[in-house]
């Protein structure tokens, strides 16, 4: 295989909305080599190998709680594999 | 002083998701699992710990119907601005709800068929975990069904084509491709289906057919479709989890699994290619402000995150690409212009209209096809401009030849080679039967069985199954109506659209409609 699932791109599309900058300026903030781009009524964001979105990175930018399951509000499209979603993180990365 | 209670503490997502949806199974004891699971076998698919099944979405009935119910108050509240803003007017133009029309008759009712199979597989699968993921789905394919209606009824009041999408989904020509493909899908086992629908549908090709139609939403004024896509598409995310997880589960249970999962991919990879011609030819010919091109799509959807993306992921367990894939490839530049050649020749018995593309149109076809369109499309175009200014624009009087599997009319090319028809003929118990391509030749002959059994909207014609002998006859029985097909200029819609626009009174909209 030319390509490996460490580095093979992962990304997400999400819904472009006043909440949702906050998510994609953490998505940002927390992946580094991660690409933004805007789409119309979409931002698309791919990262090399793994994209990952923390609740704390999030709530620090929204100023209020913001439970991972809020994301589902969020979210358009992706491509990779969801490896985990839990209270905390989500990750998205190929397994193979 | 008194000491305030203790917070109850709160469960993790894992905790939850294990109290509510997993640990809710539980082992009959008085009747046998097999009769309780009876469909899960005969398919050939080996299964041998149920338990193994991952939903990362980790969804619990309190957090689905949560997030579920917050995403249609978002939806509703666009659609009412809209209607009252009367923001039908600000839309491009009339002729782009021809993209809409196309959804509603084609889309639509498959959301329902899905809804109807995921509820099956929510009672049939033998996990608890698949079982309430294919519930939830089952429940989003409801909601998607009734928030299209809603979205589009609006403009239903107004413009031709939206009024009888369900009866012509189940007798018009064209939409015999989209309602065939799914009923195809719907007659097979619960694992074939989830590979034809979870797998290849929603993950492999739910971008090219969904995010087109929003994305051309969004740059020609509709407002509500945008809204309503987006709020399906945030459900298709988990559906194409469900998907994923799906194959992974096969492939990972035995390894005897995987050659059945491989050839149901390349029979649904095909099927559901197929099957988005139709977006093909909308996004480069229906919409009046251009998003993308087909070509674009193909490349950045299936070519870049599928091909490059998943199958290198599943080249883990064995799998190939889908067969026929480099045949699907080498049409990109191609596809969309032969689909539109044909649903303009017979628009008149559609219930969408059509046109010529105008300079500019063709002007940003040629650019964005620089091999294909001068070369093979251009001088179609050219001629029928000649026909026009003859007075004769001309629609197909003749029935088309329809293939017998994607039951699309046989105007596809040889592999390689745009200007020779390609026609392959099976021979089955002494009948002969066509299809348009090497992919569903293939698929035709792994069971034939199933598709000389297919409703080919032709042959029902002929066979006097459809209204009558002659073309009113059978429009009427299609519940075509004055304005809902044919060609766009002077059309009703494009006669109210210059109207209601040019009018200084605007009080009177939609009641000469």
């Amino acid at each position: 295989m030319s390509t490996t699932a460490a580095t093979r791109p992962v990304g997400v599309d999400i819904q472009e909305s006043e909440t949702n900058r906050s998510v994609v300026e953490a998505i940002e903030a927390t992946n580094d080599g991660c690409t933004v781009q805007h789409m119309p009524g979409l931002v698309r964001i791919t990262a090399p190998g793994r994209l990952v979105i923390t609740r704390e990175s999030v709530e620090e930018r929204l100023g209020r709680e913001w439970e991972t399951h809020e994301f589902q509000l969020a979210i358009v499209s992706y491509f990779g594999h969801i490896k985990e979603w839990d209270d905390d993180e989500i990750v998205i990365a190929w397994d193979h | 002083m008194t000491i305030a209670p203790k917070a109850p503490r709160k469960l993790t997502m894992k905790q939850r998701y294990e109290a509510l949806t997993r640990d809710l199974d539980w082992d009959p004891s008085y009747v046998a699992r097999e009769d309780v699971f009876p469909h899960t076998e005969f398919e050939g698919i080996r299964i041998h710990d149920w338990s193994k099944w991952e939903d990362p979405f980790r969804l619990t009935v309190d957090a689905y119907t949560k997030y579920q119910a917050e995403k249609d108050k978002r939806l509703y509240a666009v659609l009412d601005g809209f209607a009252q803003s009367q923001g039908h007017l600000s839309l491009t133009e009339a002729s782009y709800l021809n993209a809409m029309k196309l959804f509603l008759q084609g889309v639509t009712p498959l959301e329902y068929q899905a809804h109807r199979n995921f509820a099956y597989l929510a009672r049939h699968l033998n996990g608890p975990g698949p079982r309430f993921a294919a519930l939830c789905q089952s429940i989003d394919e409801m909601r998607h069904t009734q928030t299209e209606i809603h979205t589009l009824s609006n403009y239903n009041k107004y413009y031709g084509g939206f009024h009888n999408y369900l009866e012509q989904h189940d007798r018009v020509w064209y939409l015999s491709v989209p309602k065939s493909f799914f009923d195809d899908a719907l007659s097979a086992g619960p694992f074939e289906f989830l590979i034809a629908i979870g797998f290849s549908f929603e993950y492999l090709l739910t971008n090219l057919l969904f995010v087109p139609f929003m994305s051309g939403a969004s740059f020609n004024g509709d407002l509500p479709t945008m809204t309503f896509g987006f709020s399906a598409q945030s459900d298709e995310s988990r559906h194409m989890t469900l998907g994923l997880e799906a194959i992974k589960f096969l492939l990972e249970q035995d390894e005897a699994n995987v050659p059945i999962v491989q050839a149901w991919i390349d029979k649904w990879f095909w099927r559901g290619y197929r099957v988005t011609g139709l977006v093909a030819q909308m996004l480069d010919y229906m919409l009046p402000r251009k998003v993308m091109s087909w070509k674009e799509a193909f490349e950045l959807y299936f070519e870049e995150q599928m091909m490059k993306g998943l199958f290198e992921d599943l080249a883990f367990y064995g799998i190939t690409p889908p067969r026929h894939v480099e045949d699907a490839i080498g049409e990109k530049e191609i596809l969309s212009h032969q689909v539109y050649w044909v649903l303009y020749q017979f628009s008149h018995a559609a219930a969408f209209t059509t046109s010529v593309p105008d300079e500019e149109h063709q002007q940003w076809l040629a650019e964005t096809y620089p091999d294909t369109f001068e070369r093979y499309y251009k001088p179609l175009w050219d001629k029928e401009r000649k026909n026009i200014e003859a007075g004769g624009r001309h629609f197909v009087r003749g029935l088309p030849q329809l293939c017998q599997v994607c039951q699309i009319p046989m105007a596809f090319t040889e592999p390689g080679d745009p200007t020779t028809i390609c026609q392959r003929e099976s021979v089955h118990k002494g009948e002969t039967f066509q299809t348009c391509s090497n992919g569903c030749q293939w698929i035709f002959e792994r069971e034939p069985e199933k598709y000389v059994q297919a409703w080919l909207p032709v042959h029902q014609i002929y066979q006097g199954n459809c209204g009558g002998p002659t073309l009113p006859d059978v429009l009427q029985w299609y519940g075509l109506e004055d304005g809902d097909g044919g060609e766009y200029k002077g059309s009703l819609d494009d006669r109210n659209w210059t109207q209601w626009h040019d009018a200084a009174d605007h009080s009177h909209i939609g009641s000469e409609a």
